[in-house]
């Protein structure tokens, strides 16, 4: 790539770029816009004033609240869950070759290759097969299962680097396998685990596909708005949830980026 | 006293005898050079000794111990790695103090003991530099002193000059040799560099697929190489067949000549033999002269006053016949 | 130091954490199994279990007078996918995911071809965060954005009614397939949307597989005589086919299983993941909602396996 450091590129391709990254980001802007509309029977833009009260009306309603909690609770329990599950298997994978580590990455992955309704018809026909009743635990079940992949391909790549001399130094210098976990491994893939669970965390409390066969009656933030969506009903208060989702999921990302900028592999491209 | 012995150690992954069938005496306080190409098992030897590996056969002692089935961490002995293998998320003082702190040593005596360490390899005042703000000769020097200040019993070097320039790398061969006659622990290197093992070790063992090929001093194995694959190895001996060395009035074995024991023209005592000159390359304090003789190519290194013959000349050659040494391992 | 000193071998930690800490080193095996166990039991058991038990039920077929699922084996549910009203939706959506990755490729090209060859620094930064925060930020915010745009009295028809296009809105609206009463009751709109929502995904790996050419091996080409557009066709775009095929499998799989974007933004006409929904839920049809689940797995399947051939795994 080096010679082209000093030549420009041509201007096709700038403006192709450049309507593209335009492309995927003015929708999201408008979103911003319609918060403060003062209209609230159409999608009428543009909007006929703007107003600061929706929000006040957003912050009253217990039934945002009820989901944002409920989101909000799957998302930190399911990033534990994935935490653990992803950490060891990219550990079990990374740290030794057996027969059937490259099944074990196919299936980590599977969760999300597939499309999401099949991930969550699966789980909704067990549920009812071996008698589970839909709960805060089955909503969990589901998130879990396709976070881990996240989880795992942060850590895997760091997990690399660390095993073999670093590791391997560590127990020369007299250090046991606990004491080189401490000491050497949990430091080295610390910022990939905190980057990778960001990332779970962004990906569950966004989920709605799998959530609606696992959800039952119960309301996450994305079914809320999905309702919303099916059968509008009070649109302002969408308008003002659907931009503080983004202002929200924004946070992980950049978060996750920062951790991960230095290393081999930024995370983040394997949602 | 015997600081490591091996007695018939194998080491075989799958079909690949890494190590095959070694026995291995390395005295206390020795420096011990195990020289052989990529893939000849004197990695795997070192590996063994610290513990990464354990044999498929054999027995393994250091200083009197049973050392298989012991972890790297449970043995007193400290390894240099290759690519030094520096904590990147500790400081160098920590980097140095962290065999130290594993074994309970208390704060302020491990850290003292770590600044002595880096003060030893002349890097007196790194200790707070992170190991990606040093050139590749300091991290030599803090993977030296990180080994050291455990005050191992042997200490391990997987190539240890291997990353380094030319200059800084015989500036660190005089420096290693110094530090281990000073401290008097035993040294094992292992290298691909005949002029490194030459130069620093007291002993050298000669390593091909798997096998020990020789073992002795530096000049031995230099001067007396026992195998054809030690005369090409070290220094690149001249291999005489049977046949040349029978008609100069040897024995009817395969022989050994060093290139700087042959000389131009014939004087008195000598052995002659007469050939074509293939090739000749100015080195600057010498000439490389390759001969065709009989069959044989024989390289002759002639010195720069003695004038460059031209490709296709007729020379007449001549050597000492103790320099020509017929190789019993060889037969 | 000197009491480390005098010992070849050494006593190591005391206590429980030494003795296991000696056990797993003496046994790794036994330490990878536990490691193992947990994610295996999670991923093999209880996420592959449901798949396989979904799939067993393609197998089952319903009876049409009770409801009750028949659990005797048969293929006659499969061969209700081939009826026309069924097999209707499985074309539809395959055509949709077809086209929707196609003109993916062409949006995100330029994108990836610009950040992997001239973006530099600060900008590169820019490029990243730009595909990363849209591809990351929520999919039902998205899909509402769109509702919001596509809506009648929303900003598309805003923007035309400004530039006296509207005549071009409603002449292509009038269009047979494609048209419909409005933007986002017709398949233009569910096309536009799908587009939006999966194309991002398309960029990192092409991105990946541009960076991964040489600069050199296009000069090579500009030396030995070859236009830009010849150095485009023989050159970059063979190189950059891997992360191409490597995005396309996740904006096909994507479009293929969707089922809420063909239901806010479309017309009536169902795909795959809706049918899968409605036999599912409200038609109870369990056996007939798994048979439809394994069509986007086939395609799936054969689609890796193609894409395997190309080398395309290289560049995720």
């Amino acid at each position: 790539m080096r010679s082209d450091r000093n030549t420009a590129a041509p201007l096709g391709l700038k403006i192709a770029a450049g309507c593209g990254l335009l492309f995927m980001h003015l929708p999201i802007l408008l979103i911003f816009l319609y918060a403060f509309t003062t209209e609230e029977k159409s999608y009428q833009f543009p909007p006929p004033g703007l107003t600061l009260k929706w929000f006040a009306v957003t912050w009253d309603r217990p039934d945002v609240w009820a989901a944002l909690g409920l989101s909000v609770r799957v998302a930190a329990i399911s990033t534990v869950i994935a935490l653990v599950l992803g950490t060891l298997c990219a550990a079990a994978v990374s740290g030794s070759r057996f027969f059937g580590r490259e099944t074990i990455s196919l299936l980590v992955i599977l969760p999300i290759a597939l499309p999401g309704i099949i991930t969550g018809i699966a789980l909704r026909s067990a549920f009812s097969f071996a008698e589970i009743p839909f709960s805060f635990w089955t909503i969990i079940l589901g998130h879990a299962t396709f976070c881990v992949v996240v989880v795992y391909n942060n850590a895997v790549a760091r997990f690399r680097r660390v095993s073999g001399s670093l590791v391997e130094a560590s127990m020369d210098l007299g250090a046991d396998g606990f004491q080189t976990f401490r000491y050497v491994i949990l430091p080295n893939i610390g910022t990939a685990l905190l980057a990778g669970g960001m990332l779970a965390f962004a990906l569950s409390f966004d989920e709605v596909i799998v959530t609606t066969f696992t959800a039952g009656q119960q309301q996450t933030l994305p079914i809320w708005m999905l309702e919303e969506l099916v059968r509008p009903r009070q649109r302002p208060v969408t308008n003002v949830v659907a931009m503080v989702v983004v202002l929200v999921t924004f946070l992980p990302i950049l978060g996750a980026y920062y951790l991960t900028r230095d290393g081999d592999q930024v995370a983040g491209g394997g949602k | 006293m015997t600081a490591v012995l091996f007695q018939q150690v194998s080491r075989h992954f799958g079909a690949v005898r890494a190590v095959d069938d070694v026995d291995l005496a390395i005295a206390e306080g020795e420096f011990f050079a195990m020289l052989g190409p990529s893939g000849s098992g004197k990695t795997t030897c070192l590996r063994l000794m610290a513990g990464f590996e354990q044999p498929t056969a054999g027995h393994i002692e250091i200083f009197g111990e049973t050392a298989e089935g012991v972890p790297p961490y449970r043995r007193n002995v400290n390894t240099v790695f290759q690519d030094y293998a520096l904590f990147p998320h500790l400081s160098i003082l920590e980097n140095v103090a962290y065999g130290l702190m594993v074994k309970g040593v208390a704060r302020a005596e491990r850290l003292k003991a770590a600044e002595e360490a880096l003060a030893m390899v002349k890097l007196p005042g790194y200790g707070a530099r992170r190991p990606g703000q040093l050139s590749g000769g300091q991290r030599q020097r803090v993977a030296l002193a990180r080994a050291l200040v455990n005050r191992p019993r042997v200490l391990l070097l997987d190539e240890p000059l291997g990353a380094l320039d030319l200059k800084l790398r015989e500036q660190m061969q005089e420096e290693l040799k110094s530090l281990q006659k000073s401290l008097g622990i035993t040294f094992v290197f292992v290298t691909h560099d005949q002029g490194e093992a030459l130069s620093m070790a007291d002993r050298i063992a000669v390593f091909n697929d798997g096998k020990i090929q020789q073992l002795g001093t530096p000049e031995e194995v230099y001067k007396r190489p026992k195998t054809r694959f030690v005369a090409d190895f070290v220094g690149s001996s001249n291999v005489l067949t049977p046949d040349f060395a029978a008609s100069l009035g040897f024995p009817r074995t395969y022989a050994s000549l060093r290139p700087e024991a042959i000389a131009l023209g014939d004087g008195p005592g000598r052995k002659r033999f007469t050939g074509t000159v293939a090739a000749a390359s100015f080195l600057g304090a010498a000439t490389r002269v390759t001969v065709e003789a009989a069959g044989n190519r024989i390289a002759a290194m002639l010195p720069a006053a003695a004038g460059v013959p031209a490709p296709g000349e007729a020379v007449t050659l001549s050597f000492l016949p103790e320099d020509l040494h017929p190789m019993d391992g060889e037969q | 130091m000197s009491a480390l000193a005098e010992r070849s071998i050494l006593e190591g930690r005391a206590g429980p954490a030494g003795r296991l800490s000696d056990f797993f080193w003496r046994n790794p095996k036994i330490l990878l199994l536990l490691m193992l166990t947990p994610p295996l039991l999670w991923l093999g058991v209880i996420y592959l279990g449901s798949l396989f038990a979904l799939l067993l039920q393609s197998f089952f077929s319903i009876d049409d007078f009770s409801g009750l699922i028949n659990y005797e084996f048969t293929l006659s549910t499969y061969r209700q996918l081939l009826i026309p009203s069924n097999f209707d939706i499985i074309l539809r959506t395959v055509v949709m995911a077809a086209l929707v990755t196609l003109a993916s490729a062409a949006i995100a090209f330029p994108i990836a071809y610009y950040a992997a060859r001239y973006a530099r620094g600060k900008w590169k930064v820019v490029f990243y965060l730009g595909v990363m925060l849209p591809l990351w930020s929520s999919y039902l915010v998205k899909v509402y954005a769109w509702k919001l745009i596509l809506a009648k009295e929303g900003i598309v028809t805003w923007a035309l009614a400004k530039l006296h296009l509207l005549w071009l809105l409603d002449a292509w609206l009038s269009l047979p397939v494609v048209g419909g009463n409005s933007l986002s009751i017709s398949y233009t709109g569910t096309f536009i949307v799908f587009i939006y929502v999966w194309m991002p995904f398309m960029i990192l790996p092409i991105q990946a597989a541009l960076e991964r050419v040489p600069g050199n091996l296009i000069e090579a080409s500009a030396d030995l005589g070859g236009n830009p557009a010849q150095t485009f066709r023989h050159v970059i775009f063979p190189l950059a086919l891997p992360g191409i095929i490597a995005g396309s499998i996740f904006t096909f799989s994507l479009t293929l299983g969707d089922y809420i974007i063909p239901q806010i933004i479309g017309s009536s006409r169902l795909f795959i993941g809706q049918a899968v929904y409605a036999q599912q839920g409200t038609a109870g049809n369990i056996p007939l909602a798994a048979a439809f689940t394994v069509v986007p797995i086939v395609i799936m399947g054969l689609y890796l396996w193609m894409a395997k051939r190309q080398g395309a795994f290289d560049a995720l």
